[in-house]
C-alpha cells in the first residue's frame, strides 16, 4: 500500500552473522588474547577503515561488539583483540584454531587519518584502548611520509599488561615515530615512566598548533587527556575520541548505545570531541 | 463518501475477502485492546474508556457508538515491531554451524480503527526502521503490506494531547480509508476519506453516497470539538533546548523519587522502540537461536558495561527516557518522539505525567 515510501531493498540482513573461522590465536597477556579470523564461506575479505568494529558472536552464548585491531592493508586477516572481563568474552577466550565465530560488520566511524595528513599525529591511549589505535597506527606509517610528527603515548598497569609488546618494540626502534610508554606501576626490569599516560602529555613533542590526536581508554581516562591536550592548546576540533556503550544491535535499531543524540554505533564509536562535548563527562547521560 | 452504519460490515468483509487479517479494537481484560476482528459486532460498541494519570476504567455510553473511546494500553507496535521475534536460528554441523532460514512471512494486516496520533506513531518508527543507513527486515515485511483504516477521534481521552503534538484529532495523511463516526438520534453513519488507490479500490465493494456540504462541515466540527477536549497538553516551542539545557535540573531528583523504574511507559508507548537480545540453545547444543524483545531504559540491565551500568539512578534513567522521546528524538529522527497519546500517563503505576514533568521544567507551577 501507498503510505509506506519506496525503501531501498537491503540484500542482506544486518542481525545475520557470517561465519569465520579462527586461524590462529595468540596471548597478549593475562587476560587479553588476538584472534586471527578468515571468512568460512571463502568470499570476499572484510575492507575496513581504522577505528571500526564488529559484533562477534559466540555459539550459544552472546555477542559483543569488539573493535577490529588488524591491518586495514591485509583485510584478509580479519583480528580482534579482546579482554576477558565477562560471560562473552570468557567463552571467546576459550575457543581456539578451528573453531568457529559469527561476525556481523564492519559498523562504525573510523579515525580521521585523511583530515590529520600533514600534520602532527598523538595517539593516547591505554591497555586494550590500543587495540582499536593500531590499524590506525599501521596506516599512518605505511604512509609516512604524508605526515609530520607520529607519538604515541601509551599507558598500562605494569609492562606485563601492555598488548602488542612484540610491535611497540618494533615501533620504538623505527627513527620515525617516537613512542613514550608508561606504566602505573613499575615491576622488574621496567626503566621506563611510572604514571598514567597523561602525565606524558605536557612534554610530549608535538605542535600543538597543528597536531590531530586521537584518544582511546576509559572515560575517565580520555576526560584527563582532553584536559592535558587543552591545557597544551589543542581546540575541541583537533581532539578525536572513542566511546563506548552497550551494544545489542550495532545498526541503530536497539537503542542501548545512545549517548545524547548519538548512537555510538552508527554516529561513532569515533568522534570529533566537539561532537559530543556538551555532554560528555555528564553525570550518568 | 458516506457508508451507513448498515452497511459498514461490507468494509470488514471486502477486507477479508481481499486476504487481509483484520485487526481493530475489542474490549479484553477490561481495556481496549488490538486483536483479531471477525465482524464489526466485536468492536467495543456502546463503550468509552475514562482515563487519568495512573487511571483508566471502561464505561457503558449511552449510544452505541462504535468507536466512542480513544486508546488502550496496547498499540499497533505490537504487530509491526513485535514483542519478540527470532532474529535467526543456527545449527553445529560437521564443519561448524549454518544458518537455518526461518521463513517468518507474516500475514497480511489490515488494521482497522487506527487513531491519527497513531499513525503518527507508526511514521516515527518507519523512521528508525525504515529510513536510516539500515533497514529492518521484520519491520519491512511486516509494515510492507498493511491497510489502514484511520478512525478520526470523536472525543478526547483524559490524558490526550495529541493537539499539542500537532498529531491529531484527525488523520492528515498515512491512511488508505480514514472514517469520522457521525453519531445523532437519527443518525449513524461515517464519512469516508480515501487515502490510496486501495482504499478507493475496497471503497469500491462498499454501499456509500457522497458527502454532502454539510457531511464535510460535521467532521470539521467534530475535529473542533474535539480539540477543545483534550485532557493534557504541553507546550513544544524551544523543548529540545529545554531538555538539552536542564540536564541538572532538581525536577529530575523529585520525579526519580516517585518513579519505580516498572518500564510500563516504555511498554506502552506506540514510538518507543528499544529491543535487547536473547540468546537461547536447546538441551543438545545443537541448535541456537536469537531474539529480539523489546527492552526498556528504565531496566538497570539497559545501559550496563563492563563494571557497571552508566545509568545506576532512577533520576538518570527518567531524564534519558524523557529527554530521548522530547529532545534528542528530533536530531535523530527530525521528529518529536512523542504522539501525545497519553498512555505513558494511563499506565504509570503512581501517574507520573510527561506533561507535567515538562511543565515543571519550564518552571511553570504543576498540580
Ligand atoms: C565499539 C566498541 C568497541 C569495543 N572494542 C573492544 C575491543 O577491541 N576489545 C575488547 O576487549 N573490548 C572491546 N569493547 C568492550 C567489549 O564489548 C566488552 O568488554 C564486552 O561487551 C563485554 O562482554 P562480556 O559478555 O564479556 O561481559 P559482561 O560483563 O558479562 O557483559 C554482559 C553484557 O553487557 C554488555 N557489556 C558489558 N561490558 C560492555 C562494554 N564495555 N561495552 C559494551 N557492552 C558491554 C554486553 O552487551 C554483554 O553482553 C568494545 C566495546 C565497544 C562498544
Ligand atoms: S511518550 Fe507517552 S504520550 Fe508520548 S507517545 Fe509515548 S506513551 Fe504516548
Ligand atoms: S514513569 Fe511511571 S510507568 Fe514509567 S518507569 Fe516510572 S513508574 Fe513506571
Amino acid at each position: 500500500m501507498n503510505t509506506m515510501s519506496a525503501e531501498p531493498i537491503q540484500a542482506v540482513d544486518p542481525m545475520a552473522p557470517r561465519w569465520y573461522r579462527i586461524l590462529q590465536r595468540r596471548r597478549e597477556n593475562h587476560d587479553t588474547f588476538t584472534l586471527e579470523l578468515t571468512p568460512e564461506d571463502g568470499g570476499a575479505p572484510m575492507a575496513f577503515a581504522p577505528g571500526q568494529f564488529n559484533m562477534l558472536y559466540v555459539f550459544g552464548v552472546g555477542e559483543i561488539p569488539i573493535s577490529i585491531s588488524g591491518d586495514p592493508s591485509q583485510p584478509q586477516r580479519l583480528i580482534h583483540t579482546t579482554r576477558a572481563v565477562g560471560t562473552v568474552t570468557k567463552a571467546m577466550s576459550r575457543l581456539g584454531k578451528g573453531d568457529l565465530l559469527g561476525v556481523r560488520g564492519p559498523f562504525g566511524t573510523s579515525w580521521p587519518l585523511a583530515e590529520a595528513e600533514g600534520k602532527d599525529v598523538v595517539v593516547v591511549t591505554g591497555g586494550i584502548g590500543l587495540a582499536p589505535l593500531r590499524p590506525a597506527i599501521y596506516q599512518l606509517l605505511a604512509q609516512r611520509e604524508k605526515y609530520a610528527r607520529i607519538v604515541l603515548l601509551y599507558g598500562a598497569r605494569t609492562q606485563e599488561d601492555m598488548v602488542f609488546r612484540r610491535e611497540l618494540e618494533r615501533w620504538s626502534a623505527r627513527l620515525d615515530v617516537e613512542i613514550f610508554a608508561t606504566v602505573d606501576r613499575a615491576t622488574s626490569g621496567w626503566r621506563g615512566n611510572v604514571g598514567v599516560a597523561t602525565t606524558l602529555i605536557p612534554h610530549a613533542p608535538f605542535d600543538p598548533d597543528d597536531t590531530i590526536a586521537l584518544v582511546c581508554g576509559p572515560e575517565v581516562m580520555m576526560r584527563y587527556t582532553v584536559a592535558a591536550l587543552e591545557k597544551r592548546g589543542l581546540e575541541h576540533e583537533q581532539i578525536y575520541i572513542s566511546m563506548e556503550r552497550n551494544m545489542k544491535c550495532a545498526v541503530g535499531f536497539c537503542g542501548h548505545c545512545q549517548f545524547g543524540p548519538q548512537f555510538i554505533c552508527k554516529d561513532g564509536p569515533v568522534f570529533r570531541f566537539d561532537q559530543v562535548r556538551a555532554i560528555f563527562g555528564k553525570w550518568e547521560v | 463518501m458516506v457508508v451507513a452504519r448498515g452497511d459498514l460490515q461490507q468494509l470488514l468483509d471486502a477486507l477479508t475477502a481481499q486476504g487481509y487479517q483484520v485487526l481493530g479494537p475489542r474490549v479484553r481484560d477490561g481495556a481496549i485492546q488490538y486483536d483479531e476482528l471477525s465482524s464489526l459486532a466485536d468492536l467495543p460498541i456502546g463503550w468509552t474508556d475514562r482515563q487519568d494519570g495512573g487511571f483508566y476504567r471502561l464505561e457503558k455510553r449511552d449510544d452505541e457508538a462504535l468507536f466512542g473511546y480513544v486508546v488502550g494500553p496496547s498499540s499497533w507496535k505490537r504487530f509491526l515491531h513485535p514483542p519478540t521475534v527470532t532474529l535467526w536460528r543456527s545449527r553445529r554441523t560437521e564443519e561448524g554451524f549454518e544458518l537455518v532460514e526461518s521463513p517468518q512471512d507474516p500475514p497480511k494486516y489490515a488494521f482497522f480503527g487506527v487513531r491519527p496520533c497513531e499513525l503518527h506513531a507508526i511514521s516515527i518508527q518507519d523512521r528508525v526502521f525504515l529510513q536510516g543507513p539500515y533497514v529492518d527486515p521484520i519491520y519491512r515485511s511486516r509494515r510492507a503490506g498493511i491497510f489502514v483504516v484511520a478512525v478520526n477521534c470523536g472525543q478526547a481521552g483524559g490524558t490526550c494531547f495529541c493537539t499539542s503534538m500537532g498529531t491529531g484529532p484527525r488523520a492528515r495523511k498515512g491512511f488508505d480509508l480514514a472514517l469520522t463516526e457521525l453519531l445523532g438520534p437519527e443518525r449513524h453513519e461515517f464519512v469516508v476519506e480515501v487515502g490510496s488507490p486501495a482504499g478507493a479500490e475496497i471503497l469500491a465493494q462498499v454501499a456509500h453516497r457522497p458527502a454532502t456540504p454539510e457531511d464535510r462541515a460535521r467532521v470539521a466540527e467534530i475535529e473542533a470539538e474535539t480539540s477543545r477536549q483534550m485532557g493534557r497538553q504541553m507546550e513544544t516551542a524551544g523543548l529540545k533546548e529545554l531538555l538539552y539545557t536542564n540536564l541538572e535540573h532538581p525536577r529530575w531528583e523529585e520525579v526519580a523519587s516517585r518513579c519505580l523504574t516498572c518500564a510500563n511507559c516504555t511498554m506502552v508507548c506506540p514510538t518507543c522502540f528499544c529491543t535487547t537480545v536473547e540468546d537461547v540453545t536447546d538441551l543438545t547444543g545443537q541448535e541456537a537461536e536469537r531474539r529480539r524483545l523489546w527492552d526498556s531504559c528504565f531496566t538497570m540491565e539497559f545501559s550496563y558495561m563492563h563494571g557497571g551500568s552508566v545509568r545506576s539512578s532512577a533520576r538518570s534513567r527518567y531524564r534519558q527516557w524523557m529527554t530521548h522521546k522530547l529532545a534528542t528524538w528530533q536530531d535523530q529522527f527530525d521528529v518529536i518522539g512523542c504522539v501525545g497519546c497519553g498512555r505513558c500517563i494511563t499506565w504509570c503505576p503512581v501517574g507520573i505525567d510527561i506533561t507535567q514533568e515538562v511543565a515543571a521544567i519550564r518552571g511553570e507551577p504543576v498540580t
